[in-house]
């Protein structure tokens, strides 16, 4: 008896220890989506969270119910009431369509509500001359992001000041994708031919991490991005800079940087020409000259 | 001569030979199988046996024996696959790549889905149903055999070709679902989205051919009596499984077809250009594709009412409710397709719309799970490998069901869609759901099918290893999903400090392989000593149901007197209160044996490899064999069979010799 107490016991604490190391190790992690550094996201966790404990008030009864009946009702339990065309109550099965509903119907006002709050089109209040614009494009495999007031653009990471709106007009020059910075807010797909958008506001600097969560080829997993939140006085200097570099883009360029390419450096671009983004998605009105163009380019077993 | 050449094998060359070892090895050893096993057969002399017996038999129980050898086949085919992507992933990490390029990984994925759904999961359910439904309303057989058999092989063929594409060619690298653009032939100029697209349509019309087969089933061949609020909940949950099947199945014909069009006519329905609207492609995909879940789930959901009533010896709590939970849920099911999308920017009010239906799905699903539990409540309950499986169930149904609520909230959806938390969810749904409610209902009726029972002691042990793999394996997808990783990476950088995360993963799913492991070695030593677990009276758990008023194995003609059913839970009340009365026996017209099925099956192999790789005249050639073999078949005259009284006397005799013994 006491060798089988010993066996448990060592058993046991191997659990706790590996319960421990696994929390240590968590906790070195960062949750990106629970670790919101912008108002959107910050409401996007907090929905989370709601849907989560208003769910736990059905949750909690069944793991309660489950193992209280298999335990008590068990077979070999002979002492247990045995009622067995015991098969319907009437107060019974109501409570269990009336309680769910009237929790669905709660969580469902906060669905409502809480859609057009965070509707990724809606533009955030105050709205002010301030406000930063920025076209994305997702090209095959990098990430392209134009500053039309500012007329540069960059590649593969871009830089907005702190506590500013911003409003990214989202398209691509490839296969869907979707634009996705965690910590800032929620994803929105990418398509081609077509313009989303996406409003949000980030409360501190520093560098989050962007990717396209949507499978769009060979070089999906390589199409990363770092968002730069820094002041902003950092912020117009480093416009500056970016507008002193002799680097200008064209449409025509742009179409040139668009062929297929896993490639993740980062490019600055001065001089842009704004209307790229409008003549991208236009070009998909009257596409049959560039549906030629991109034909067995990415295609590594091309036949 | 190049022009010959092509008429004659289309865009088939010798590029169509993988050129990657890993393909190629596993291509070469699934053919090796195949010839090692043709040559046992051969040695001894089985063909004819296989002929008869099975490949041509009508009989719904070896069709359902047959589908359920497929699709664990080809669950094993998918854990490879699986087993794959997560030593992928362990490793491909910082300045390492793994062992598979991108665009092997791509395609590996999109098997495991495609397969798992197709031809694992989709094969179970047809075995399954196709094993109990027609015992469980007291029928003789399905309505329409030859059509039964039909389907079956129809999707043969479609496993057949989604393995073909292993060793020539390759396979669609788009996902499970191939949205476009990625799927156009811009963007997938190989034929890797034809055989994705062929194996489904064809697997496609088999399974619609099964909707309407069964439907008809259980609204034309049920027992005198057995009126429909008198139907066991199985028969139920698949009475509305096939409904949706019958709306569902036709959208997705009709989108893949449209998508070959695109691919092979330069058509432009889904193109991102020139009128073509990738969007409307994702709505018509799910449009099929949130009733498929349900399609599977339903006859899980019945399954669990049959198991958890017996097994704690009482009847089921709530008939009506459940009827009217799983009516509801089939009905909700064709309104919250959206809910695969809220990322597509459709406006707030469509989001919030499709959110609070997705939302309202979950209340007739937690009536059932509640009306379950009471029926444990106050029984004297066995805690069988059956039952198992259903307390399994319920506890990660629970925790999937939870994550679905919040996935359904738009701006929650936002943050956690395309990563793996979504992915573990439905793998909680579709496993823990879906899968475990197929094991509980394989060992619970095995004996009738079989003649004797599982053994109990690995069956168990089957069910721990797959629970304890399955946590494993998807606790940490939900974590790393708020971690904010998506799925289909085949890299990602080691700065993130997710390996640990991807390697427990991976040691999760070898858990569950093992899981499958013993469960296989259940069933050999279950074989072993079937004449110690031999289920001598038909009635192995004291059931409620018409199935267990017959002998196991139930013979081929199903009853011999056509049972005249008077309640719910006919059977329950027939042993406790109604005294058995014997009937007089009549003769049975029974339906042949049908070489015709096997044979479209095998031509419409011939026929998606022609449409994959443009070999128009064996199209053409095999759409005619085809349309031939059917036309015969409708003019046979004489499709059907007299078994004689004297005959079924004398079995049915055997049997109750041997059930006194």
């Amino acid at each position: 008896m006491k060798h089988k107490n010993k066996k448990i016991i060592i058993a046991l604490s191997i659990v706790v220890l590996l319960i421990i190391f696994f929390s240590i190790y968590l906790s070195s992690l960062n949750f990106e989506v629970l670790n919101p550094k912008g108002i959107i996201a910050l409401q996007e966790r907090n929905l989370i969270y709601l849907a989560l404990g208003l769910s736990l008030f059905v949750v909690i009864p069944v793991y309660t119910l489950l193992i209280l009946f298999a335990y008590k009702y068990r077979a070999s339990n002979k002492e247990s009431d045995y009622k067995p065309n015991w098969d319907k109550n009437a107060v019974l099965e109501t409570i269990w369509w009336v309680i769910p509903s009237v929790l669905i119907a709660v969580l469902g006002y906060f669905t409502w509500t809480s859609s057009h709050a965070l509707d990724p089109f809606k533009k955030l209040s105050p709205q002010s001359s301030k406000n930063l614009r920025i076209e994305v494009v997702a090209l095959d495999w990098r990430w392209l992001f134009i500053y039309p007031d500012q007329k540069i653009a960059t590649m593969n990471y871009f830089k907005m000041p702190v506590n500013t709106n911003v409003t990214f007009y989202i398209t691509s020059s490839a296969p869907m994708n979707s634009f996705w910075i965690p910590q800032l807010a929620g994803q929105i797909y990418a398509m081609p031919g077509m313009n989303t958008e996406l409003n949000l506001s980030s409360y501190q600097t520093g560098i989050y991490r962007g990717l396209s969560a949507n499978l769009s080829g060979i070089g999906f997993s390589n199409m990363t991005f770092n968002d730069d939140v820094v002041s902003t006085s950092d912020f117009l200097n480093w416009v500056n800079n970016v507008k002193a570099s002799n680097n200008a883009l064209s449409y025509q360029k742009f179409l040139e940087l668009s062929k297929p390419k896993v490639d993740s450096s980062i490019i600055n671009f001065s001089n842009v020409d704004t209307s790229i983004y409008v003549k991208l998605i236009n070009s998909y009105m009257n596409p049959v000259e560039k549906y030629k163009t991109n034909q067995n380019l990415n295609n590594p077993m091309a036949m | 001569m190049i022009y010959f050449a092509s008429f004659l094998i289309g865009k088939l060359n010798r590029n169509a030979i993988p050129s990657d070892l890993m393909t190629l090895g596993a291509a070469v050893s699934i053919v090796a199988g195949l010839i090692f096993g043709a040559l046992i057969i051969t040695y001894l002399h089985k063909w004819k046996y296989l002929w008869k017996e099975w490949f041509t038999s009508v009989d719904h129980k070896k069709i359902g024996i047959m589908y359920i050898i497929v699709s664990v086949l080809m669950l094993i085919r998918g854990g490879v696959d699986a087993l794959m992507l997560r030593g992928q992933q362990a490793t491909s990490v910082g300045i390492h790549h793994g062992y598979l390029s991108s665009y092997t990984f791509a395609q590996v994925f999109s098997a495991h889905g495609t397969i798992m759904i197709f031809f694992a999961a989709m094969g179970m359910m047809f075995g399954i149903i196709n094993l109990v439904l027609p015992l469980q309303i007291g029928s003789r057989d399905v309505a329409f055999p030859f059509m039964n058999l039909t389907s079956f092989w129809l999707f043969f063929a479609g496993m057949i070709l989604v393995n073909v594409s292993l060793g020539i060619g390759d396979f669609s690298a788009a996902g499970w679902l191939a949205y476009p653009p990625l799927s156009e032939l811009q963007y997938s100029p190989t034929v890797g989205v034809d055989y994705w697209i062929w194996s489904l349509e064809i697997a496609g019309i088999g399974s619609l051919l099964s909707g309407v087969n069964f439907f008809t089933t259980i609204l034309k061949t049920r027992a005198p009596g057995m009126t429909l609020t008198k139907m066991p909940m199985f028969a139920w949950s698949v009475l509305c499984t096939t409904s949706l099947i019958i709306f569902a199945f036709p959208i997705l014909t009709v989108t893949l077809t449209l998508l070959y069009l695109d691919r092979t006519m330069g058509m432009h329905f889904f193109t991102a250009g020139a009128g073509g609207n990738m969007m409307m492609y994702v709505n018509l995909i799910w449009a099929w594709g949130h009733p498929e879940v349900y399609i599977l789930i339903l006859p899980a959901f019945g399954i669990f009412s049959e198991v958890v009533a017996t097994f704690s010896h009482k009847r089921l709590f709530g008939y009506r409710t459940m009827v009217g939970a799983l009516v509801s849920i089939t009905v909700l099911s064709f309104t919250v397709w959206l809910h695969h999308f809220f990322t597509m920017g459709a406006g707030a009010d469509v989001n919030g719309f499709f959110g609070i239906m997705t939302m309202v799905i979950a209340i007739p699903t937690g009536v059932k799970i509640f009306n379950w539990l009471f029926t444990m409540y106050k029984g004297r309950i066995k805690f069988s490998q059956s039952m198992l499986w259903f307390f399994g169930f319920v506890g990660l149904f629970t925790v999937g069901g939870v994550a679905g609520v919040i996935l359904a909230v738009p701006p929650a959806d936002f943050q956690l869609h395309n990563s793996l938390f979504l992915v573990a969810h439905f793998h909680t749904m579709i496993v823990g759901g879906v899968l475990f409610g197929y094991f509980a209902g394989l060992s619970y009726w095995f004996p009738k099918i079989f003649g004797y029972k599982l053994n109990e002691k690995l069956g168990r042990l089957t069910f721990y290893l797959w629970f304890i793999g399955f946590l494993l394996a998807f606790v940490p997808l939900y974590i790393l999903g708020l971690l904010g990783a998506t799925r289909r990476i085949d890299h990602y950088s080691a700065s993130l400090g997710w390996q640990p995360l991807f390697i427990i993963a991976g040691v999760g799913v070898l858990v569950i392989a093992s899981g499958v492991f013993v469960m296989i070695l259940q069933h050999v030593v279950s074989f072993l000593n079937r004449d110690s677990l031999k289920d001598k009276t038909g009635d192995p758990w004291n059931g409620k149901t018409l199935e267990w008023s017959i002998p196991s194995p139930a013979p081929f003609y199903n009853f011999a007197t056509t049972p005249i059913v008077h309640s719910h839970d006919f059977y329950w009340d027939v042993k406790n209160i109604i005294k058995h009365e014997p009937k007089e026996i009549n003769d049975i017209l029974m339906p042949k044996n049908d070489s015709n099925a096997p044979i479209i099956g095998i031509t419409s192999v011939f026929f998606g490899f022609a449409m994959v790789w443009h070999i128009w005249w064996l199209a053409l050639v095999s759409l005619f064999v085809i349309v031939a073999i059917l036309l015969k078949r409708f003019n046979d005259e004489n499709p059907n069979y007299l078994l004689s009284a004297d005959k079924i006397v004398e079995l049915e005799e055997n049997y109750l010799i041997f059930r006194q013994s």
